[in-house]
């Protein structure tokens, strides 16, 4: 009988664990993932852009991403900090930024725009994570102040024909009650910022976004339905002189911001019932805004109010711990 | 009691890996030549020793006495002589007194507890001292001094028992193969302990990814009155908090015991334990745990003696195919990672688990954005995100008043964290810093 020769059993090398914290395993999700699967859930609404107001929309694009990626990668250089455009969020806040401007701005407005978003709106205050207003809005309500006229100037939507040159035309918003079809609404063949116009776009997008579990669901429902709710009383008051509630709800930037913007993570409430009370917030200001105040527009406005409020919100929607409850009722006596 | 099950908020679904190791029957590991058995083996006072170098010990016989209520005695897990007393390596990385013996071969039991089968009839004090004098701990992890948890104080009634057999980390699955191959014992120890505890009736709670275990259990549960419980999986579902609301609806509250909301929770192999003590008369000496991990090349469940090292378990498992990243003590949520091999099984050793490199990296922590998924994860209820800035910022005051001496430490937090934030570990250095400071006022 011949020996059977067993291999030597390898055993680990203690020098080469690692020892840390638990836990040990982690989930596949990470900043980066959840950037770009945000950046994929807006690519209908661009495509829709690009569609209807043609190059001129693919140049804003492709002009605000880039200038906001060299920004954030100067200033980090100029402030030593590591690079951070990889983690996409610059990229984010760029197309982000371009689908919040009309298609036939110029060219230095791209610049202007991603200079206010990168820098006052984003690093000013530390970064990533530490914004208290969104970036993107910081930009666009500060250009609105500052250039009213190139901001709201719209291009006519040319379906297909990948324009260059553009033509000006209006919010339907500032148009009287019933000029405008729904289905143009639907469809996005209006003037407005090239990323807001389509509503069937922005709805696809935000069940991306929903499906992924990348943003709370009850910011658009709250912020929308409340949109709904009080611009639909005011329409039944005065059907004559008021858009209908479902106008309202497809026409100017009321979806790109509830699905896109609303929900920006680092700016809006952690908690489920903080985000019922940001979207409810959201859709008060904007319904006064359109209907009363002196914009055509007021989502914008009404975001970055609610941004303000969101540590007051988070501090007040802290709910009670697991077992927080009186103990069984014989032993409180 | 409802036949569902509650389902607590929040929790995480890691891949559970648990079919690496689950068909693999319990082996009961060969005799070594020498055991280093760790002295200090339960929560709370370190128990005293009563034996010195040179001493002939049989199997069974008494290493340490308990140095106080909330503390157990040690026995031998063979027969040898007690070759010293000095130290070895611990599962949280510092040396530990231990005691090695070197078997004479003999593996002879020494004079074992009487065997009480008749403990039907025996008073139920006499039965919880067994459980005491046998060493008995929680052995799902916490090494809490079973006969305590057995003792509540005047005032404080008992009316549910429940045997904890979730075992909801990813990979272990001692528990498992217990409730398979030793139901009866499982449910036994639960009469027992039901006894002890003037009850008629005992609840075994099993995460629904065990359906034969359920099978096994039901099948012997009638007998002694015990109700078997499938339970969804989960994680934390094992976590005693969260397996109490699961069955009975109730909440413990914070900083208080499953006592206060009238629950006792064991854990199954501790059942078990305390089923061969009292019918058998046999201490403590010796643990069912799970040896497994992608490097490992025959993953497996086995009777363990107390003192094997690491080293010898990992032979029996075959050693490994490649380095692994990390060797852990328990599973991979909330397992103590481990830098030497020459630490020894424990009472409370669930699990050897080898992480492979592919399965972790080595991250850097970048910013919070405020997802959320940590708010939503939380089977505590808190808010994992701003209680780890409040102790990166060194503001204990305010993580007390966000509640973080709620956490358990599941490790939830961390493991959704897109970010790669060591929630945990900040929780766990702002529970330490927080109570330093009530020491400090006292």
């Amino acid at each position: 009988m011949s020996e059977i020769e067993t291999p030597p059993i390898q055993m680990p090398d203690p020098s080469r664990l690692v020892v840390s914290n638990s836990p040990h395993i982690r989930d596949t999700q990470s900043i980066h993932k959840i950037m770009f699967t945000v950046v994929l859930a807006m690519l209908p609404a661009c495509l829709a852009g690009i569609w209807f107001f043609g190059f001129a929309a693919l140049k804003v694009l492709v002009l605000c991403t880039v200038s906001c990626v060299v920004i954030e990668e100067s200033w980090n250089k100029l402030m030593k900090r590591a690079s951070s455009w990889k983690d996409g969020s610059a990229i984010l806040s760029g197309i982000l930024l371009g689908m919040n401007l009309n298609a036939g701005v110029p060219w230095w407005v791209c610049i202007l725009g991603a200079l206010l978003a990168i820098i006052l709106g984003k690093q000013l205050f530390g970064g990533l994570g530490y914004n208290p207003f969104n970036p993107v809005l910081v930009a666009r309500v500060g250009l609105l102040i500052g250039l009213p006229e190139i901001m709201t100037t719209w291009n006519t939507p040319q379906a297909g024909k990948m324009v260059v040159d553009t033509v000006t035309a209006a919010t339907p918003l500032s148009l009287e009650p019933g000029v405008t079809s729904l289905g143009n609404l639907l469809s996005g063949n209006v003037g407005g910022c090239l990323g807001e116009t389509s509503a069937i776009a922005l709805l696809l997008g935000g069940a991306v976004l929903m499906a992924f579990k990348l943003i709370k669901w009850q910011v658009p429902l709250a912020f929308i339905g409340t949109v709904f709710l009080i611009t639909g009383g005011a329409h039944l008051i005065s059907p004559e002189t008021t858009h209908s509630p479902l106008f309202h709800v497809l026409s100017g930037g009321l979806l790109l911001g509830a699905f896109f913007m609303a929900t920006d993570m680092v700016t809006s409430p952690m908690t489920k019932r903080g985000a019922w009370i940001f979207g409810l917030g959201c859709g008060i200001m904007t319904s006064a805004i359109r209907l009363w105040g002196s914009y055509p527009e007021g989502v914008s406005f009404s975001i970055l109010f609610m941004n303000a409020l969101t540590p007051l919100i988070d501090r007040g929607s802290i709910s009670k711990p697991f077992g927080y409850v009186a103990p069984l009722k014989e032993e409180t006596k | 009691m409802s036949d569902k099950p509650r389902k607590f908020k929040g929790g995480v679904h890691p891949q559970d890996s648990k079919a690496l190791s689950a068909s693999k029957p319990i082996q009961d590991a060969p005799l070594l030549d020498s055991y280093k058995v760790i002295m200090h083996q339960n929560i709370g006072a370190p128990p005293e020793l009563v034996v010195k170098k040179g001493d002939a010990v049989k199997k069974g016989d008494l290493l340490a006495k308990a140095g106080g209520f909330v503390s157990v005695p040690l026995h031998a897990p063979t027969s040898g002589t007690i070759k010293a007393i000095d130290k070895c390596p611990g599962p949280t990385g510092m040396a530990v007194p231990s005691i090695e013996i070197t078997a004479d071969g003999e593996d002879e039991w020494g004079t074992i507890f009487e065997p009480l089968v008749e403990w039907e009839n025996t008073d139920p004090s006499e039965l919880k001292q067994r459980v005491w004098d046998a060493g008995i701990v929680g052995m799902g992890g916490a090494g809490f001094p079973s006969h305590v948890k057995l003792s509540p104080p005047e005032g404080k009634t008992i009316d549910t028992l429940i045997l904890n057999g979730a075992e909801c980390e990813p990979y272990l699955t001692a528990d498992h193969r217990i409730m398979l191959e030793q139901a009866e014992d499982v449910v036994l120890g639960a009469a027992i302990i039901a006894r002890i505890l003037g009850l008629k009736t005992a609840v075994i709670g099993v995460e629904d990814n065990k359906p034969d275990a359920i099978a096994k259990l039901q099948e012997v549960a009638e007998k002694y009155n015990v109700k078997v419980q499938a339970l969804p999986v989960n994680y934390p579902q094992g976590a005693e908090k969260q397996l109490i609301y699961a069955i009975t609806g109730r909440e413990v509250p914070v900083g208080k015991l499953p006592m206060d909301v009238h629950c006792v929770v064991q854990n199954v192999a501790s059942a078990v334990a305390i089923a061969e003590a009292v019918v058998k008369g046999r201490p403590s000496i010796d643990r069912i745990t799970t040896v497994t991990g992608k490097p490992v090349v025959n993953p497996g469940n086995w009777r363990f003696r107390l003192g094997t090292s690491i080293e010898k378990a990992l032979e029996l498992a075959g050693g490994v195919n490649v380095q692994p990243a990390k060797l852990l003590l328990g599973g991979p949520m909330m397992g103590i990672a481990q830098s030497s091999l020459g630490v020894t099984v424990m009472k409370n050793t669930s699990g050897i688990l080898l992480i492979a490199s592919d399965e972790v990296s080595l991250y850097t922590s970048e910013p919070c954005i405020r997802c959320g998924r940590c708010v939503e994860v939380c089977p505590m209820g808190i808010l994992p995100a701003t209680i780890s800035q409040a102790v990166e910022n060194k503001r204990f005051d305010w993580a007390e008043e966000l509640n973080v001496m709620a956490c358990i430490e599941c490790g939830s937090c961390s493991y959704v964290c897109p970010s790669h934030r060591p929630l945990n570990q900040h929780f766990k250095r702002g529970k330490i810093e927080i109570q330093a400071q009530l020491r400090k006022k006292k």
